[in-house]
């Protein structure tokens, strides 16, 4: 059979069955001002070799430059049989399956991959896997209004301290489904959420907080004080976590006397590259009494007719191809791959080589910190633990230093301006185990050069 | 045929509804709906004190092949959902007219009653639905 299914004489044929002189003759009804046009500005099309080309010059534009930069996506040691696993051919779709006699194979590795994210967040139940780390705070938004029966309000309060970007993608999903999202100020001396700043919101129906561990600013979080505050209004708590640092931190199933009701967060550290910011995956967990709110897929394992152990899909009844427009949600599928090589890298290197890689990224960040607060005009902003980032105001504009580092082969870090102005000139940084100690001389030895020459000017 | 209880009234949309004493309808849906569904393996009932408007989208029942809302046939305040169901969804395939019931609504209208089908009204429907 042909992948395509219709030739031109097969149209033809079909539009004189019909009587129709031409297909555009099919759409007539819709009126001209609602119907698609050209798209403008997109350039003609390259052919293979043109775009090979093109890409592979861009991509040499990006160079080999040595990054410290975090921010939500990181870098870190892929082990190589992660990929040669994941793109054999019989993994291959990017689809997580509908179908209930999809590949057994395919639906043992999703099982898998969704015991190991259970037990790393300490929770009871995961889905297969979401589009992003920002896409998955906005479903878990969602869900917390559908699973949070005591609250009418739909308010979710949301700590400057969550990455901003997922702020922004969050309201951007949800926003427009009359969920309200709050901001909740962070300390200025230590770069967290103080739970006594909540104190205005007693006795208000709260819908959810969020608490994201370790925050945007590499700073650890009271999160068991601020879990059982949000425990005492009623209010469910959402867990936005970094899954390596878990390695060596707090499940936030364990977080307060009862838990986080539903964690989430980036699976990208988790042995996807970093790929120019994507493609990525998000993941979710939960407790069973949530479990039917959850988005998205979920494999179970069962036995089938002779009592043999089998995989399939569970709690399919609230998706889109059943549920339609009431489904839980309609984004939740596309990663499998990225999902998959997840799964790969945590077998290959077990709870040790985790909580390996979580403290050789923070006895990094710490010699990193240290390395650099020795230059004149570099200190830090916050007093508090931290994980694998930290923030460092400067003397000069951060725009400026990166760009001279830049022009030595160094990502100096996260430029905090956009988000956060009230720091002044503030660059977040970030060493993982990638990083040797040489790798951090060189980059104190650019700043201090970069720092002193505007000193000289 | 399914069993249609000449005692009930009932919905378009497959609910049944039994008039109890100090104005409270029990709500549930038909042999007929739990038919089509199949095994129930979840409910979702309303909290006791919400206020359902009729029409609204109140219950939800989710079989092996779909879930479905149940609609609030009567204006009121929910003074119960059947806690049973939780563990037992198997109630309503079991005993739909029975102890498979989903709510119980103190009604604010009665004559919301009046505009509700008959066992014979009801049943030509479900003869109308097999053509």
């Amino acid at each position: 059979m042909p992948f395509i299914p219709h030739t031109a004489a097969d149209t033809r044929a079909l539009l004189d069955a019909i009587g129709a002189r031409r297909l555009d003759d099919l759409f007539e009804e819709i009126p001209a001002e609602l119907r698609a046009k050209a798209l403008t500005g997109i350039p003609d099309a390259l052919n293979e070799m043109e775009i090979g080309r093109l890409m592979a010059e861009r991509a040499a534009q990006d160079g080999r430059a040595l990054s410290f930069i975090g921010a939500g996506a990181y870098e870190h040691h892929i082990p190589s049989a992660v990929w040669a696993i994941v793109t054999r051919g019989e993994f291959y779709s990017a689809y997580t399956p509908y179908q209930a006699e999809a590949s057994q194979g395919t639906l043992q590795m999703i099982y898998e991959y969704q015991t190991m994210i259970a037990s790393l967040t300490g929770l009871e139940v995961s889905n297969a896997s979401l589009y992003d780390g920002a896409s998955a705070l906005a479903e878990a938004a969602l869900m917390a209004v559908r699973a949070n029966r005591k609250s009418k309000s739909a308010r979710i309060l949301v700590p400057c301290t969550v990455n901003p970007t997922y702020s922004r993608v969050a309201r951007a999903i949800a926003g427009n489904q009359k969920l309200v999202f709050e901001q909740l100020p962070y300390c200025t001396a230590g770069g967290h959420t103080i739970v006594e700043s909540l104190k205005r919101y007693e006795g208000q129906d709260i819908t959810a907080l969020v608490i994201q561990q370790p925050n945007f600013f590499g700073t650890l979080e009271d999160v068991d004080e601020l879990t059982d505050w949000a425990h005492r209004q009623n209010a469910l708590v959402i867990a936005v976590v970094n899954p390596t640092s878990l390695g060596i931190l707090k499940a936030p199933g364990k977080w307060g006397g009862l838990g986080v009701d539903i964690a989430c967060g980036e699976g990208q550290p988790l042995g996807v590259p970093l790929s120019s910011g994507g493609p990525y995956f998000g993941f979710m967990t939960t407790r069973m009494e949530h479990v039917r709110q959850m988005p998205g897929r979920i494999v179970g394992r069962t036995v089938d007719r002779d009592g043999k152990p089998g995989f399939t899909l569970t709690l399919q009844a609230r998706e889109q191809h059943i549920r339609r427009g009431k489904a839980t949600s309609n984004i939740c599928t596309n990663q499998g791959l990225l999902m998959m090589a997840g799964t790969i890298y945590l077998a290959l290197i077990g709870p040790a080589g985790l909580a390996q890689v979580a403290s050789a990224s923070v006895t990094r960040t710490h010699a990193l910190v240290d390395a650099l607060v020795s230059i004149k005009g570099v200190r830090t902003a916050f007093n508090r633990p931290r994980f694998h980032e930290a923030v460092l105001q400067l003397d000069r504009p951060a725009a400026t230093v990166l760009s001279e580092l830049a022009a030595r082969d160094i990502l100096g870090g996260y430029d905090l301006s956009e988000h956060f102005p009230e720091l002044g000139s503030a660059l977040l940084v970030c060493a993982t185990e990638t990083k040797t100690q040489s790798d951090i001389d060189a980059y104190a030895r650019a700043l201090g050069e970069v720092m002193k020459s505007a000193r000289a000017a | 045929m399914s069993n249609v209880p000449t005692d009930l009234k009932f919905t378009k949309s497959h609910e049944w509804i039994r008039v109890l004493p100090e104005g409270i309808a029990e709500i549930g849906i038909t042999e007929h709906a739990q038919q089509a569904l199949g095994d129930l393996v979840f409910v979702e009932v309303p909290e006791s004190g919400r206020e359902v408007s009729a029409g609204d989208a109140s219950a939800v029942v989710e079989s092996v092949k779909a879930a479905s809302d149940v609609y609030a046939p009567v204006s009121g305040e929910v003074v119960e959902g059947n806690a049973a169901l939780a563990e037992t969804p198997e109630l309503i395939n079991q005993d739909p007219y029975g102890s498979g019931w989903l709510m119980r609504i103190r009604f604010s209208n009665s004559a919301e009653l009046d505009s509700l089908l008959d066992a014979r009204a009801y049943e030509e429907q479900l003869a109308g639905e097999a053509h």
